[in-house]
């Protein structure tokens, strides 16, 4: 154990001196404003949270307003022009066109809408219900509905999920809603396992027991005891899947089976540019770096929410 | 006035932790006990590992079925087969446990924890009324009124134990059971609840059942002090007696293992009976007395049977071979 | 009794230190001037409440605080001539194997579950300074013959066996065996005893004792509990707040107890005589964030005046070693 060296006492005893000035207000607003710069401390100790935070800024932001941002608004339709066909990328088009003229920048941002709103449908059902049968399940745990409930999910789980979703895709009409209700329902069974485990041991928390014991009922118990202890992993969660849906997404339409032409998807991209390798590999290439973006901005936005949902200080070495 | 608001009959509580040569092995957590308690009154139940205490609190307030036995609360039978406690017997009967970390959900505010028992039994009939009186329980114990909008993370340990307090008394109880309520707590803080609780004790002819390990804590405020073994009571007297005649081998060597601060305790403790030996576990109670491994004073009849509780006097019984002379009744409560 | 006064016999030596927890709004003032001196066989207590800094100043003698947590602006360790804030991670190692040894409250906490016993205090033999040359036989009998200073029977059972096979009190005082394996001069061994049942922390506490005696180590002992700090040490230091705020000979403690805290203490321990329970010390402990400028106890005491709030109090000598900070004696 040094003694701090001389800077760094300098530098406490300074930031000391001017920290006593500004004494804390105890007013609620005060608290509050408090509260959120320590979350935002606590996101932004990853420098990578930001940059994921900048990309799904950038990508919502994009996705929204794509008819104005994007330089060929019209070619995310059915728009063909065989004169510029294939081009490479260039002043004109900056990441090239596909084999039907359309350029290649414009789809990619038109299909992040696609992309997102899967992503946002997707979870917004599996999530809650996931979610509520896992409660339901760890606390009533020994019970028939726990075993109900966790075989059920078991089988879900045992199905490989990708099989799972091109099976029920390809046996309904290939479109988008239809790959959503796919995907969701090869979701929903990650998110009872997880809250299964720590609903399961929240419940043996004095703070349940004594709920119990003052004479609360089951459903104050779950909704107000269990699930807020429950929902910093969730949230965590959530942002990181918001990348894996896409992927999935992207796998789906890949083969055919999500958003059908003319309008954009990632995966139908890379698929029909796959034919055009390696000539026109930029028809291939871009869109599979968009996919490689969005993943990681979302991964390590998701850290960061991680990170901030995590108790401690945010001071730790 | 002095009725008995809690009678505990022949309490056993077994549990099964599987199986050795094709037969099921429990643990004897709880083995026997009786104990009876008047309204007014404040029980101490001493012990240390595995001696039971905090078994016979849960039991007692319903989160384990015993296996044998009986317990009336107010005359009522807690436990009918294949009935659930109503709703009536969890307002008169509370309880505070020992870590005040984990009692209290930091998700929620005061404010909240607080009004659950209010909202659950009816107490109050309009939000504000409930706000008012989440304020009185608050003065009850002594913390300030802005307290309501804090969550349990932001105050400290012996303030969170008031909060628990606070929320047992929400319901106007009887009886309070309070498992080591302060032994995770420093000595000033802990003072400070303790006189909180007596207290509040005097003024609502309240019934509390302490438990802890602090003998010198118990010598204090207990009225009554039962002290119990690997589950079964050893010795059960009013206060002033079991520290002035304290007969039992195992409450003497407690007693003479306390750590005091002034010469005049030193003088109180039994300067004969040193500690000595471990606490066998209770999955392997010794055969006889369960205590003669450890006794100074063990004879042949110790080792080999268990003794019956005998009565000194009326309010004084304890359970040991040397004093099984006079009045080897049935296992009794022991009156107050 | 043992002769304390000649200063040449002090072999740890805390002066004046200060430190400050690195915290996510500023730096938190835990340690304000700790002033601690351990002379070489004797049983030094630190007793204090939640909070109060004892832990922190004990960590810091060893230097086990990670690094980049604190700041320490002033003060000095010095044990045996050598200022310990000033040596290098080497030269701190070399005096962890060999000189100073230390012993925790939670004993199962200390050992590692899937190693025996055995093999745990033999790694400790091997990396001392003591231990390194010699050979496994050696080793072994070294170990085995601190099994038997604790008073453990059977020694060359309780070798093979896992912590999960012991009690408490056995593996608490494995730890001290551990400790005191190799020759040491200065044990520190923080409250010991807290997690474990009563007549079980009495026997420890009286193997501690009877070790450091015949063995003329000395001993910082912390507690919370002022009774066990009677029965084991030959002086006590009462800290408040990241000061030392009394500090004098056991018996002279409890026979003149001068600083309002250690009088508050005092007063709020339940008696074995009866007597009843006092009402405790008003206010609690203040935020380290933004400590009381004068004495740190004036928030909460009777005799608090002006002078109190605004400087720190001096450190008066009562006589007899016995040394108060306090403006109101």
């Amino acid at each position: 154990m040094i003694k701090s060296r001389d800077a760094e006492i300098k530098k406490a005893l300074a930031y000391e001196a001017k920290r006593q000035e500004e004494r804390p207000v105890t007013s609620n607003f005060q608290k509050h404003l408090d509260n959120l710069k320590k979350a935002g401390h606590k996101f932004f100790r990853n420098k990578l949270s930001g940059v994921g935070l900048a990309v799904v800024l950038l990508i919502i932001f994009s996705a929204i307003f794509a008819n104005y941002i994007t330089p060929y608004p019209i070619h995310a339709g059915a728009y063909v022009d065989f004169a510029h066909s294939n081009q490479p990328p260039s002043a004109q088009f900056l990441l090239g066109t596909d084999n039907m003229g359309r350029d290649i920048l414009t789809r990619i941002i038109f299909s992040f809408r696609g992309a997102l709103y899967m992503a946002v449908l997707v979870l917004a059902i599996s999530v809650p219900v996931g979610v509520f049968l896992g409660i339901l399940g760890g606390y009533l745990k020994g019970t028939i509905v726990d075993t109900l409930i966790m075989r059920i999910t078991d089988v879900f789980l045992s199905v490989p999920a990708l099989l799972l979703a091109l099976a029920v895709a390809s046996v309904l009409k290939p479109n988008l809603t239809n790959a959503m209700m796919a995907v969701t329902l090869m979701w929903w069974p990650w998110y009872t396992r997880l809250v299964y485990g720590m609903a399961t041991s929240c419940r043996n928390e004095n703070f349940v027991i004594s709920a119990g014991l003052i004479g609360a009922g089951k459903a104050h118990i779950i909704f107000k005891e269990i699930l807020p202890n429950c929902l910093s992993a969730v949230f965590t969660k959530m942002a990181l899947d918001v990348g894996w849906v896409i992927l999935i997404g992207a796998t789906l339409s890949y083969v055919g089976l999500g958003e059908q032409p003319p309008t954009p998807s990632l995966g139908q991209m890379v698929s029909d540019g796959a034919r055009y390798l390696p000539d026109s590999w930029w028809m291939t290439v871009f869109p599979s770096i968009a996919i490689i973006i969005i993943i990681l901005g979302f991964n390590f936005m998701g850290d960061g929410i991680g990170d901030m949902l995590s108790k401690g200080d945010g001071k730790d070495a | 006035m002095s009725d008995t608001i809690l009678s505990i009959q022949n309490l056993k509580q077994y549990f099964n932790i599987g199986k050795k040569d094709g037969k099921p092995v429990y643990v004897k957590a709880v083995d026997d006990v009786s104990i009876d308690i008047r309204q007014g009154e404040v029980i101490g139940l001493v012990g240390e590992s595995g001696s039971g205490k905090s078994t016979i609190a849960y039991s007692v307030i319903g989160m384990y079925e015993p296996s044998g036995g009986r317990i009336l609360f107010q005359g009522q039978d807690l436990n009918l087969k294949g009935q659930k406690r109503t709703l009536a017997m969890k307002k008169d009967m509370q309880i505070v446990f020992q870590d005040p970390g984990s009692s209290l959900n930091s998700h929620q505010t005061i404010k909240e924890i607080l009004e659950l028992p209010l909202k659950v039994h009816k107490i109050c009939r309009t939000k504000t009324e409930r706000e008012q009186r989440v304020r009185e329980l608050l003065d009850m114990v002594e913390l300030p009124e802005n307290y309501m909008f804090k969550t349990p993370d932001s105050i400290g340990g012996g303030e969170k134990q008031m909060v628990a307090i606070a929320r047992a008394l929400a319901t106007e109880p009887k009886f309070i059971i309070l498992d080591e309520p302060t032994s995770a707590l420093d000595v000033s803080i802990q003072a400070k609840i303790i006189s909180m609780l007596l207290k509040l004790q005097k003024e609502k002819n309240l019934t509390y059942l302490f438990i802890t390990h602090d003998l010198s804590l118990m010598r204090n405020i207990a009225t009554s002090v039962g002290i119990l073994y690997l589950g079964k009571l050893a010795e059960v007297a009013r206060t002033e007696e079991f520290f002035h005649r304290p007969e039992h081998p195992y409450t003497q060597m407690l007693i003479s293992s306390l750590p005091v601060i002034s010469d005049e305790e030193e003088l109180l403790k039994p300067q004969k009976v040193k500690s000595t030996g471990e606490i066998p576990s209770p999955v392997n109670i010794p055969p006889g007395c369960s205590f003669h491994l450890r006794c100074p004073y063990v004879m042949d009849i110790c080792k080999a049977e268990d003794p019956l509780m005998s009565y000194l006097d009326e309010t004084h019984c304890l359970r040991c071979h040397l004093y099984s002379l006079k009045n080897s009744q049935e296992p009794e409560a022991c009156g107050q | 009794m043992r002769d304390y006064h000649e200063a040449d016999k002090t072999i740890l030596e805390i002066i004046n230190l200060k430190l400050w927890y690195k915290v996510y709004k500023g730096y938190s003032k835990v340690l304000d001037g700790v002033n601690l001196t351990v002379r070489k066989g004797e049983k030094v207590g630190i007793v204090g409440e939640a909070g109060c800094g004892k832990t922190t100043t004990v960590k810091s003698i060893l230097g086990i605080i990670p690094e980049k947590r604190y700041v320490i602006p002033e003060g000095q360790i010095v044990y045996k001539g050598r200022d310990v804030l000033e040596m290098s991670e080497r030269e701190l190692n070399g005096i962890r194997s060999g000189e100073i040894s230390m012993i925790y409250q939670e004993p199962a906490a200390a050992l590692n579950p899937v190693f025996t016993i055995g093999q745990q205090m033999i790694d400790v033999v091997r990396y001392s300074s003591q231990g390194k040359g010699k050979s496994k036989k050696e080793q072994k009998e070294m170990v085995l013959r601190a099994i038997n200073d604790v008073f453990i029977p059977d020694a060359e059972r309780i070798f093979g066996f896992y912590p999960s096979q012991l009690s408490g009190g056995m593996k608490q005082r494995i730890c001290i065996a551990m400790a005191i394996m190799t020759q040491r001069d200065l044990m520190i061994a923080d409250e010991p005893g807290t997690a474990l049942d009563v007549t079980i922390q009495d026997q420890v506490h009286r193997t501690l004792n009877e070790l450091v005696e015949k063995r003329n180590m000395s001993l910082i002992m912390i507690t919370h509990s002022l009774g066990v700090a009677r029965e084991l040490t030959d002086s006590i230091n009462v800290m408040y707040a990241g000061n030392v705020v009394e500090s004098a000979k056991t018996k002279d403690m409890f026979k003149r107890t001068l600083h309002p805290y250690t009088i508050g203490l005092m007063a709020a321990v339940p008696r074995l005589s009866g007597g009843g329970i006092q009402s405790g010390i008003y206010g609690s402990i203040p935020d380290y964030l933004y400590p009381p400028q004068g004495c740190r106890f004036a928030p909460r005491c009777r005799r608090a005046t002006g002078e109190c709030r605004e400087q720190k109090p001096p450190v008066i000598d009562a006589g007899d070693g016995h040394l108060v900070a306090c403006w109101h004696i």
